[in-house]
């Protein structure tokens, strides 16, 4: 089954662009969080990843912090 | 072995390899990002053609331009060491890449300077950090901290304007340099405390950052910020090059055809002492060193 996986983004910020655009070359469906207009899943990104930069990955239980496309393609096992 | 390899991608390293390939070189990039300080850029008005672009639309603008020609991109990895030997050039990199080339063009740019203080690695990312444009949407309703006092600083303040609850401006000269259009709109709000003479001692912070330490007058005042952005200027990303000239600023020395001191090896866009950093110049110097190191090639062959 296809896990599922979740981008912490804002629309600014560089490096979320490129993952997102990453994962969608990869055919990767995800749910995009933008957490600058949502101060409550900003919070609830901070609490998981224990830090304030994005993007923030989630792929099922995994946090991933920042655009790090050697584990992303580990973790999707792509 | 490589006709070419370009270290970088931002509006230099792109640019160069959009010529390189128009001459049909064989040739490779390698960056560890797409787009440099460009896609981290906010509004840009003066790119010839574009009245008005983002910064992050005109990257993607440069990179798919790049991508119509079939260039090896290795993205996500960074120079560690350059060499040259018997009129091989070898360039060594983070992820255990090993390449030799005949030319080299390094396009690699500038990266955020830091400030050098307790607390400042401990609390990067937590609360801590040096893209106001990324991170900025985060500290919603916080009372942050701006570091530094030109226009970056300033953009930074101007941003944070719109998002925060209180901003406080530590900037270390007697008055803040920048732009008088921005300057006046920082001063003249009344979000912003302007703290000039002001050196940051330390970061302080639990899980996250709680506060800044600053040093003013002799006196070291805690300040309690939820955030703080460090906009204190950039420093070329040259140290991977040892045997390359540089100047006091480490900027590589270049004269007008992207020469470096070493034959074979080109310089061009914000890593080099080029005069003005501009996007439009990085992309005019790519394309000059990109020129230059072809009739290299023509000539060694």
């Amino acid at each position: 089954m296809a896990k599922k996986v979740t981008v912490y983004s804002t629309p600014t910020c560089p490096f979320c662009i490129r993952a997102k655009q990453f994962l969608k070359e990869s055919n990767i469906q995800f749910n995009d969080i933008d957490v600058s207009t949502n101060s409550d899943k900003a919070d609830e990104m901070i609490k998981k990843s224990g830090q304030m930069g994005v993007p923030v990955l989630e792929i099922d239980s995994t946090i991933i912090v920042g655009f790090d496309k050697e584990k992303i393609k580990q973790e999707l096992g792509i | 072995m490589y006709d070419l390899v370009i270290i970088g991608a931002g509006p230099a390293g792109i640019t160069a390899a959009v010529y390189a390939a128009r001459k049909r070189l064989n040739f490779l990039v390698v960056s560890k990002d797409i787009g440099g300080q460009t896609a981290w850029s906010g509004d840009v008005e003066n790119y010839t053609g574009y009245q008005f672009i983002t910064g992050p639309e005109l990257a993607a603008k440069f990179e798919e331009h790049m991508r119509r020609y079939k260039v090896e991109v290795r993205e996500g990895e960074g120079a560690l060491e350059v060499n040259t030997a018997d009129g091989v050039i070898r360039v060594r990199t983070d992820k255990n890449g090993e390449y030799e080339t005949m030319t080299l063009i390094i396009a690699s740019g500038k990266f955020s300077r830091e400030m050098g203080v307790p607390g400042e690695s401990q609390f990067k990312n937590k609360g801590l950090t040096y893209c106001a444009t990324c991170d900025g949407p985060l500290f919603g309703g916080k009372d942050v901290a701006v570091i530094g006092g030109g226009n970056s600083a300033l953009d930074a303040a101007l941003q944070m304007m719109k998002i925060a609850k209180r901003i406080y401006i530590v900037n270390n000269t007697a008055s803040l340099g920048g732009d008088a259009v921005m300057r006046e709109k920082v001063e003249k709000s009344s979000m912003v405390t302007v703290m000039n003479d002001a050196q940051v001692a330390a970061v302080v912070g639990d899980r996250m950052v709680t506060g800044i330490k600053v040093k003013r007058a002799g006196k070291e005042a805690l300040m309690p910020v939820q955030g703080i952005f460090v906009e204190i200027g950039l420093v070329p990303n040259s140290d991977f090059s040892k045997d390359v000239a540089k100047n006091q600023r480490k900027e590589i020395i270049v004269n007008g055809r992207n020469e470096t001191n070493i034959p074979g090896i080109f310089a061009a866009g914000d890593v080099t002492d080029v005069p003005e950093k501009q996007i439009i110049i990085a992309a005019g110097e790519g394309s000059k060193a990109a020129l230059a190191a072809f009739k290299y090639l023509n000539q060694m062959r």
